[in-house]
């Protein structure tokens, strides 16, 4: 009975999850007609295929607006800004886990605390100082703009997830290697980061995911030179877009982070992440 | 050309005082034992020496080198922890390997000394392994195959042998002592709670307790002459039993009015108040007379049986060869043989022992 009920709640809720991203992929698959005369769903069936909405995104005789300069430019965003976050956070975490830092009663865990808050202030207060800065810069609308600009959003979160991975990594480990001739850093390099695979695959994971749908910095600091994914699909749809088109590009943009999941779903099962996430 | 202790403490807000001035010189090519209770700060002494403890003061110094100057990565200290420490991310070979090629081996070379080494151990077999795939006893031969690989000046170990079993300890005993007398330049500082331990290795042995060092000797100096009731209660395994007594009227007077006459060496003693202090397996157990007592406990190792009583004078510790149906609650009759005695000061230093060259 109760093995029932659990299919049963699992059957609906997956439905009722996947209902539409089921419906937003095969609507860029369908042509005019289906979906102008009432709700179609099965194709072959109920519809023929047909790739217009598709041809419509990428480059061809057919392009109506071409998605992968903006995938391109995200895809750059988002390395650069999970590289700088994964490098100088680890390193930070590192310090803030095996060294006493100080100033009178302030202490590691203020520090930590400092870095944290930086994500308890909504993005939108930022928004007019980031713009008044990069503007000084001469760094709008560029990409290493945009990419310093979310490090300082995502670059907490790696310190904070790092700080308690690498407590949780014995110290003895980073004696022994300074007994055995490495430097705190080559101690780090050589025998810590190396252990540090499970977490830095979390944090640059949650980099990833945060830098890839972020909309908020790219709309506001960029114009038309750096036009990220996002802020191109959201501009398809501020236009007379057909739904087919709309559909094809969010299906379009979603691809990354879905074949991602993949990644990690695999890294996940081979147990090489066996204790990372506490 | 030796490792110098000056005047070394430590003191920490948690603990207390760790370290309280320490001085002594360990000099190369010889083995020595450091023998204390757990909290004798003998875990303290070698992190001072390794650098992993910061010193309050005094100084420590290598061949005239001061170690304040030296960081820890350049100090050539090889360490065995109680608790192996392998970097789990790299197989037996890369283990043992690492440090060699840190020391700035050649790969060939590294190679080589590390299969050397991992042979000796007996783990030959086991190369391409994970330290998560080893047993406990095997994790322990890698940590101790990498540190004795690497030849360093100054070697470290603390308790290696306790978390190995029966078997191997006696085997990896023998190994120790061919691999320390085979490095003629270099500071062995080995810390055991074992006292056999201390016995077996020949070293010369430090006793610590409290964070000083409070006798140094050789094995039988140490055992035969412990200067004070402190180390008598350490370096004997079981512990020496030490009951309050007086000198008078030439007989040792027991707390509890039991008496006996005064043993020939200790007749030029004034008479008053001292402890005296009898190994276990000098102990005798009466068939009638002695002093009387309750058994409050009983233990059986191996081929002996010690037996714990509780006497009007104290506790007194005795141990009988072979296996011996004794039972908690009985009361026993028991003799302190006098040539057998120690003879204390009530603050502990010692007045006489049985093997002292007395008169």
């Amino acid at each position: 009975m109760y093995k029932v009920l659990k299919a049963t709640f699992i059957t609906i809720w997956s439905l009722f999850v996947l209902f539409p991203i089921m419906w937003a992929i095969t609507t860029s698959f369908k042509p005019e007609s289906a979906v102008v005369n009432g709700a179609t769903f099965i194709p072959f069936l109920e519809f023929q295929p047909s790739l217009i909405g598709w041809k419509a995104i990428l480059p061809g005789p057919d392009s109506l607006t071409n998605l992968l300069t903006p995938t391109l430019n995200s895809l750059i965003v988002t390395a650069g800004a999970t590289a700088i976050s994964l490098i100088f956070g680890s390193l930070a975490a590192y310090g803030l886990s095996r060294f006493t830092y100080g100033w009178k009663n302030y202490s590691n865990a203020d520090i930590i605390f400092f870095f944290v808050s930086q994500r308890i202030m909504p993005p939108v207060v930022l928004a007019i100082p980031f713009f008044l800065l990069l503007k000084e810069l001469r760094l709008l609308d560029t990409h290493l703009g945009l990419i310093l600009v979310l490090t300082s959003g995502l670059m907490p979160i790696v310190v904070w997830l790092m700080v308690d991975f690498f407590n949780a990594l014995p110290r003895e480990i980073d004696e022994m290697a300074m007994l055995e001739g490495c430097n705190p850093i080559q101690a780090f390099f050589r025998t810590i980061l190396p252990l540090s695979k499970p977490g830095l695959t979390v944090a640059g994971m949650f980099c990833v995911i945060f830098g890839w749908n972020d909309i908020f910095f790219a709309l506001t600091l960029t114009a038309t030179k750096v036009l990220t994914l996002p802020v191109a699909v959201i501009a398809l749809n501020g236009t007379v877009t057909p739904y087919w088109i709309l559909a094809a590009s969010t299906v379009f943009s979603i691809i990354p982070l879905v074949g991602l999941a993949f990644v990690i779903e695999r890294f996940l099962s081979r147990g090489n992440l066996g204790g990372a996430v506490r | 050309m030796s490792l110098i202790l000056k005047n070394v403490s430590v003191t920490t807000e948690k603990d207390g005082v760790i370290l309280d001035d320490i001085s002594f010189e360990f000099k190369p090519g010889r083995i020595y034992i450091l023998i204390g209770r757990t909290t004798s700060g003998k875990t303290s002494l070698m992190r001072a020496i390794a650098g992993l403890l910061p010193i309050d003061s005094g100084e420590i110094t290598m061949n005239g080198v001061d170690f304040d100057e030296k960081p820890i990565w350049e100090r050539d200290v090889a360490v065995v922890y109680q608790q192996f420490i392998n970097y789990p991310n790299k197989t037996v070979l890369q283990n043992v390997e690492f440090p060699l090629l840190r020391k700035g081996l050649k790969k060939t070379e590294a190679r080589e000394v590390a299969l050397a080494s991992i042979n000796k151990v007996g783990l030959s077999d086991y190369l391409d392994r994970k330290p998560s795939q080893l047993s406990g006893g095997q994790q322990q031969r890698v940590a101790l195959a990498r540190s004795l690989s690497r030849k360093s000046h100054i070697m470290l170990l603390d308790e290696p042998l306790m978390n190995l079993d029966y078997k191997l300890r006696e085997q990896l005993r023998v190994e120790f002592k061919e691999i320390f007398n085979s490095q003629k330049d270099a500071v062995t500082i080995y810390a055991t709670t074992e006292p056999p331990e201390a016995l077996i290795l020949g070293a010369e042995i430090l006793v610590m307790h409290e964070g000083r060092i409070v006798q140094f000797g050789s094995p039988t100096e140490v055992y035969e002459q412990p200067q004070s009731t402190t180390v008598a209660r350490v370096i004997s395994d079981p512990p020496m039993s030490i009951l309050p007594v007086s000198l008078a009227a030439g007989e040792i007077r027991f707390s509890d009015g039991y008496s006996q006459p005064i043993p020939a060496k200790m007749k030029n003693f004034k008479e008053g108040r001292y402890e005296v202090g009898i190994r276990a397996n000098d102990i005798v157990s009466a068939k009638s007379g002695g002093e009387k007592g309750v058994i409050s406990l009983v233990e059986v190792s191996g081929s002996e049986t010690l037996v714990y009583v509780d006497t009007p004078a104290g506790e007194v510790v005795l141990q009988m060869e072979g296996i011996h149906d004794v039972k908690v609650g009985e009361s026993i009759s028991i003799e302190l043989p006098g040539n057998r005695l120690f003879l204390f000061e009530t603050n502990g230093a010692l007045c006489v022992s049985p093997d002292s060259a007395g008169e």
